[in-house]
Parts: structure tokens; C-alpha cells; sequence
């Protein structure tokens, strides 16, 4: 399978418009007056949160397509999209803490949003080590596809029982609570660099995505050849 | 073209084999009791640990008692939920409840109400226990509403995940690994509940927690429905 | 009652099962064959409804086995070399347990009957646990004939038999098969399954190799055929 000329185009054309957001959040973006400059990590905190649980919803929406068609191309994209999705979650989690020292004195609280973010990345690590201790190739396929539909859907359910406790995480989009420590109005040059921010990071996960399914299926094809060999040599 | 044979046959109804399974697993729990002894020990030493580790005299244990609770029975029942598939599996006996022409949901309730009756029995001993050792009434009829609902949830999803971490490496370890991070609604809406009624709070301020661990007992148990099949087919 | 077209089967990437043509007529016995590997085992699961084949059609009693499973277990009974018996309970609480599943209305008396056939009567209240190996292998068929099934799957029902039980299984598979049952049975005994069967076939690599009708070949012919086919 030759690389094809559009993952190539994309590959390339997500690395120019990277360039381009680096600078348009560190030059283009306005200082906070705040914040200052660790206001900065919002872009990619959030574009990276978005693509985390973006990336779970392919999941789930792909694990419910394996069971209902048994293709193999469904759980290769599932699985692709949980790999990229933990590493975008963590992304997220580590850049809020570093925004979060200076912000809210402290590396770590016991937010909703936090919470939730970090129990969604345990329950993909679990996913991706249930994968790993299942021998039989259907049946991780099979098991991985339930359990991608029920972390998902617990998701939503933890974020309400952590609401239970107030929040103090700022709510940029939408409807802002004064109370949050950390809010601020986006101006325009803002908004542009927080939403290209999101376009590029999206734009980054289509090609990454793309790249580890053509992975997955060369090691399938490598597989089969193997095997083809093994049993030619046999008989 | 032969007609479909078993016109005249009876199948099993969903409720009967939901019984014939709840007696098996009873009947050999009753002759073994291996299960409920064991999660009813590991429940005495979580909370001689607890004791120790969170010195609690009078002050501290009315606001962590809740959560003690709720520790100690997860982890207990953590105990009894890898059992649930396992004497079946170790003893190749999976095929022949695979063979018989049941519905397929109806083992999965199965399995869960014989294991959800276990944990209750440990529960009701060791709630009475846990009175009597902190010198606090834990008998509201609220609380043991919480009680069943919380647990309730809790073994579903268990069983669930019960059923995949039995084909794992290690599923002793695996099942919690998958556990714990679907069980965190539920465990934390069931002792922020719990947590509430033992302040002394009445039903109108626990609604929101009773209220979200009902809506997961219902959520659980829909997916749980819907893709036990894929689980235990080859 | 069984027919088989074209079924395909693969563990991973390795092929088990190829291309299997096979068919069973109402009331047969078929005696299968073959080397361990060679995938008896696999497409006995396949036709118990226990394991689902890549390619190719399975029919029994003229339901299709991918979309009448449920059907179709009501009416296979199988014996395997595992003897699926609750060694905690008793041999009538085992019976009792599998009749609910399948649903019979007055199993009382049907399992006093079939403990009988398999000379288990007086072992009635006695835990599985305390059995012989041979003993729960003839409760393991008292339990797999318990439903009335139209076909009986034995997979290497021999193993672990002493004398005696053999013989009396011997007895029960003519029984059965006298009365109507249709069989598939997969056996290391090659004389054995020649006996009992109407028609014997060798599975081998995963392909069916030789099939024809039992009384046109002696034990030692067979032998002979089967070396013949394994050592290819």
C-alpha cells in the first residue's frame, strides 16, 4: 500500500497551519492583562480537551458500528481514536495544571472538569490495557467495543456526580458564572486564535487518525502474509 | 421443507431461567459459602484498616461513616463480582448454560441478582456491625434505600465488566482496572446520599444524588442488556 | 437434519476449518474422524450453535444456523469431553437445573428416566463432586439426552470410559438412534465408530478427506484409509 498522495496533502497542510496557530497564539493573540502570559495555554488546553473527547465519541460511535457489522475497519478507527484521544486527554490535563499553579495557587483541585477529565483518561488507559490481556483477536475486538460504549456513556454520569461539588473552573464559551477565578471576556484577536486553534487541532487529529489506521491495517496485512508464508512452508 | 420443529416444544421463559440460575448459584453458594464469607471477612478487615488508619473517635467518624460505608462494600464486592463467572469458567461449565436455548439477557439478570443477594447479605450483616462497633444508627429506612439502589447499580455494571475480565490475563486484576472508573458516578451519588442522610438531612435534600444513582441503575442496566451477548458468544 | 455447505473457519489468520461439505439425513449416525488439530472439535462447536463459522451455511432440522440458533439449541443435545456438571450438586439437582433451561414442563419423571438408562438411579441425591470420571460422563449424557433432542453431537464421548460404560453408552447411542435421533460423533475408536455409525468420514487439515457409508468397509480397510490420509 503506497502512502497516497491526500494523506500526504494533509500531513503536510496540518504542519503548515500548526506553524501558523503557534503564531497566532503567541503573537497574533493579545496579553491577557490578568493573567498574563500562562493565559496562553487556553488555546491549546481547550482545542486539546476538545479533540479528547472528540475522539472518544469516534470511538463509541465506531464500537457500536463493529457489533452491528463485525468490519474490521470500524474497530481499527476505534482503537486508533482512543490512542490519539489519551494522548490529547493528557495534553489537556497536564497543560490546566500548569495554567492552574498561578491561576488558582495550586496544581491540583478537585474540580468537576478536572475530575471528570482524568477519570475519562482512566477509563481509556483501561480500555487500551483490557486490550492488551485479551489473546483472542475477535474477542478483544468484541470486548474492546462494549467497554468503548460504556465508558462513554459514564462519562456524562461522572461529570454530574462531580457537580455535586461546586466548581470553580472557568467557563469561557457560553454562559459565564462571575464566581469562576479565572475568567475572562475574549476579545477578537482572541476568538481568531482560540478558534484556529480548534480548526488545526481537529484538522491534527483527521490526519493522525488517518496515519495510525493505515498503520493498523498494514500490521494486519503483514500478519496475514506471515501466515500465508508459514503455512506454505508447512505443507 | 421441514417446519421448525419446535412449535410444540416449550422454551424457557426469561423469568424462569432468571430463577433456575438464581437457584443453581444459591444452592451452591449455601453448600460452599465460599463468596459471602469471603467478602464478609474482607468487609471486617477494611474497616478494622479504616479504624486504624483514620483515628476515628467521635468527631471525624460522623462525616467520613458514609464513605467508609461505601469503600468497604465496593471492595468487597469487587470480591464477589470476580467470582461471578468464574466457577463456570474454570470448570468449562459456560458451554452448557451457552447450549441450552435461553435468552441470553436473562443469564446475564441472572448472575447479577444471585451476586447482587450476596452482597446484600454481606451488607446487612456488617451495617448492624458497623452500628453497633461506632456507636451510630445506621438504620433509616432512607439509608437503606441508598443501601439497595447504590449497590444495585453497582452490580450491574460489575457484572458486566465480570463478564469480560474473566477471559482476560490477570482478570483479578483487570476487573477493577475496568471497574472503578465506570462505578465513580455511582459510588460517589450513593455516599454524597448516604453522606446526607446520616447529617440528618431530609429526602427533598438528597434528591439530586438519589436521583442520578437511579438514572445510572437505569442506564447500566439498558447497556448491559443490549451488549451482554456479544459478551459471552465466541 | 444437518446439513453443511461450504463452511469456513479461521482462528486469527490460521484457516481450521475449509470448505466443509457435510450433511446428515434425518435418523443418521455420522462417525467423524481424524487427527487431533484437524478440527472436529471446531465444527462440532459450530454445529452446537457454540462458535460461529466465517463462511459458508449450516442448517439444521432446516432452520438456518445463523439466524435460528435459539431454535436449534432447543433441539441438539451435546456431549463433549467436558462433562458440564455443577460438581457442588447432586445428580438430580444437575438434571433439574439443565431441564429448566431447556424448559420442560414435567421433568420429574422424564429424569428419573433418563438417570436410568445411563444406570445412575441409585446415585440419585449423591453430589457430582463424589463421581467417577466414567460416572459423570454418563450423566453428562443422561443430561444431554434429558430435552428430547432431534440430534445428539458427541465429541469424543469414549474418553475416560471404562469398559462397562462404554458398552452401556454403545447401548444408549443405538437406543437413541433407533428412535429417530439423528447423530454426529466425532471418536479416536475408529472399530467403535464404524460399528455403531451408518456412514463414517475423516477430517483431516481442516478438509473433509474420505466419506462413504459405513458397511462398505471393514475396521481394517478403514485403518488402512485413514493412515493413508493422515500420513499424505
Amino acid at each position: 500500500m503506497q502512502p497516497n498522495q491526500h494523506l500526504r496533502i494533509l500531513t503536510i497542510s496540518s504542519m503548515l497551519m500548526l506553524v501558523l496557530s503557534i503564531y497566532m497564539v503567541f503573537v497574533y493573540a493579545p496579553l491577557e492583562i490578568v493573567m498574563g502570559a500562562v493565559q496562553r495555554v487556553f488555546y491549546y488546553h481547550v482545542a486539546s480537551g476538545w479533540i479528547g473527547a472528540l475522539a472518544f465519541l469516534i470511538t463509541l460511535i465506531c464500537s457500536i458500528l463493529y457489533l452491528a457489522t463485525r468490519n474490521l475497519k470500524w474497530d481499527h478507527v476505534a482503537l486508533s481514536s482512543v490512542e490519539i484521544g489519551v494522548v490529547f486527554t493528557s495534553m489537556n490535563i497536564v497543560s490546566g495544571s500548569v495554567w492552574a499553579r498561578p491561576i488558582w495557587n495550586t496544581w491540583w483541585t478537585w474540580d468537576p472538569r478536572l475530575t471528570t477529565a482524568t477519570i475519562m483518561w482512566l477509563l481509556y488507559a483501561a480500555y487500551l490495557m483490557l486490550r492488551q490481556s485479551l489473546e483472542n483477536p475477535q474477542r478483544r475486538r468484541t470486548f474492546a467495543a462494549v467497554y468503548g460504549i460504556v465508558a462513554f456513556v459514564s462519562v456524562p454520569l461522572t461529570f454530574a456526580a462531580i457537580r455535586i461539588w461546586r466548581t470553580i473552573h472557568p467557563v469561557i464559551i457560553g454562559s459565564s458564572d462571575p464566581s469562576a477565578e479565572g475568567n475572562f471576556e475574549m476579545t477578537p484577536p482572541m476568538r481568531n486564535a482560540f478558534f484556529f486553534s480548534l480548526f488545526t487541532f481537529t484538522f491534527l487529529y483527521v490526519t493522525l487518525l488517518w496515519h495510525r489506521i493505515r498503520l493498523e491495517q498494514l500490521t494486519v496485512q503483514v500478519a496475514a502474509m506471515q501466515s500465508r508464508l508459514l503455512n506454505k512452508l508447512s505443507t | 421443507m421441514p417446519k421448525p420443529a419446535n412449535s410444540q416444544r416449550p422454551q424457557a421463559s426469561f423469568w424462569r431461567t432468571v430463577q433456575a440460575i438464581m437457584w443453581k448459584d444459591l444452592t451452591s453458594e449455601l453448600r460452599h459459602k465460599e463468596i459471602v464469607s469471603a467478602m464478609f471477612i474482607f468487609s471486617l478487615l477494611v474497616v478494622l484498616i479504616f479504624n486504624f488508619s483514620l483515628e476515628l473517635d467521635r468527631a471525624t467518624r460522623d462525616n467520613v461513616a458514609a464513605g467508609v460505608l461505601w469503600v468497604t462494600f465496593v471492595f468487597a464486592a469487587t470480591l464477589g463480582l470476580n467470582r461471578t463467572f468464574a466457577a463456570e469458567k474454570d470448570r468449562d461449565l459456560l458451554d452448557g448454560l451457552l447450549l441450552a436455548p435461553i435468552d441470553r439477557s436473562a443469564l446475564f439478570v441472572g448472575k447479577m441478582l444471585s451476586t447482587f443477594i450476596f452482597i446484600i447479605i454481606v451488607e446487612s450483616i456488617v451495617v448492624p456491625l458497623f452500628s453497633l462497633l461506632y456507636n451510630m444508627s445506621l438504620f433509616t429506612p432512607l439509608l437503606l434505600v441508598v443501601l439497595v439502589l447504590g449497590t444495585l447499580g453497582y452490580t450491574v455494571v460489575g457484572t458486566l465488566l465480570a463478564a469480560i475480565a474473566i477471559h482476560t490475563r490477570a482478570r483479578e486484576i483487570m476487573l477493577p482496572i475496568l471497574l472503578f472508573p465506570v462505578a465513580v458516578p455511582v459510588i460517589i451519588a450513593s455516599v454524597q446520599a448516604s453522606a446526607g442522610i446520616l447529617e440528618g438531612n431530609a429526602l427533598g435534600n438528597i434528591s439530586g444524588p438519589l436521583n442520578l444513582v437511579v438514572v445510572y441503575d437505569i442506564i447500566l442496566f439498558a447497556i448491559a442488556i443490549m451488549t451482554f451477548d456479544y459478551l459471552i458468544e465466541e | 437434519m444437518i446439513n453443511i455447505h461450504s463452511l469456513s473457519k479461521t482462528f486469527g489468520l490460521k484457516p481450521v476449518l475449509r470448505d466443509i461439505n457435510l450433511s446428515v439425513p434425518k435418523g443418521g449416525f455420522l462417525a467423524l474422524l481424524g487427527p487431533n488439530g484437524a478440527g472436529k472439535t471446531t465444527l462440532l462447536r459450530i454445529v452446537s450453535t457454540l462458535s460461529r463459522p466465517d463462511a459458508g451455511e449450516v442448517s439444521v432440522a432446516g432452520l438456518n444456523l445463523s439466524t435460528h440458533a435459539s431454535a436449534i439449541r432447543q433441539l441438539v443435545g451435546v456431549v463433549s469431553h467436558k462433562p458440564l456438571l455443577y460438581v457442588e450438586l447432586t445428580a438430580e439437582e444437575n438434571l433439574r437445573f439443565y431441564a429448566r433451561l431447556y424448559g420442560l414442563v414435567t421433568a420429574e419423571p422424564r429424569i428419573s428416566t433418563v438417570l436410568a438408562q445411563v444406570n445412575l438411579s441409585a446415585h440419585r441425591h449423591d453430589l457430582v463432586g463424589t463421581f467417577s470420571r466414567g460416572m459423570q460422563q454418563r450423566l453428562s449424557i443422561a443430561r444431554a439426552t434429558l430435552h428430547h433432542p432431534q440430534v445428539l453431537i458427541l465429541d469424543e464421548p469414549y474418553t475416560g470410559l471404562d469398559q462397562d460404560a462404554a458398552i452401556m453408552l454403545d447401548d444408549v447411542l443405538r437406543s437413541v438412534s433407533t428412535a429417530g435421533c439423528t447423530l454426529l460423533m466425532t471418536t479416536h475408536d475408529s472399530a467403535r465408530g464404524l460399528a455403531l455409525s451408518q456412514r463414517v468420514a475423516i477430517l483431516s487439515r481442516g478438509q473433509i478427506a474420505f466419506e462413504t457409508r459405513s458397511i462398505r468397509l471393514t475396521p481394517t480397510q478403514l485403518e488402512d484409509k485413514y493412515r493413508e490420509i493422515v500420513n499424505a
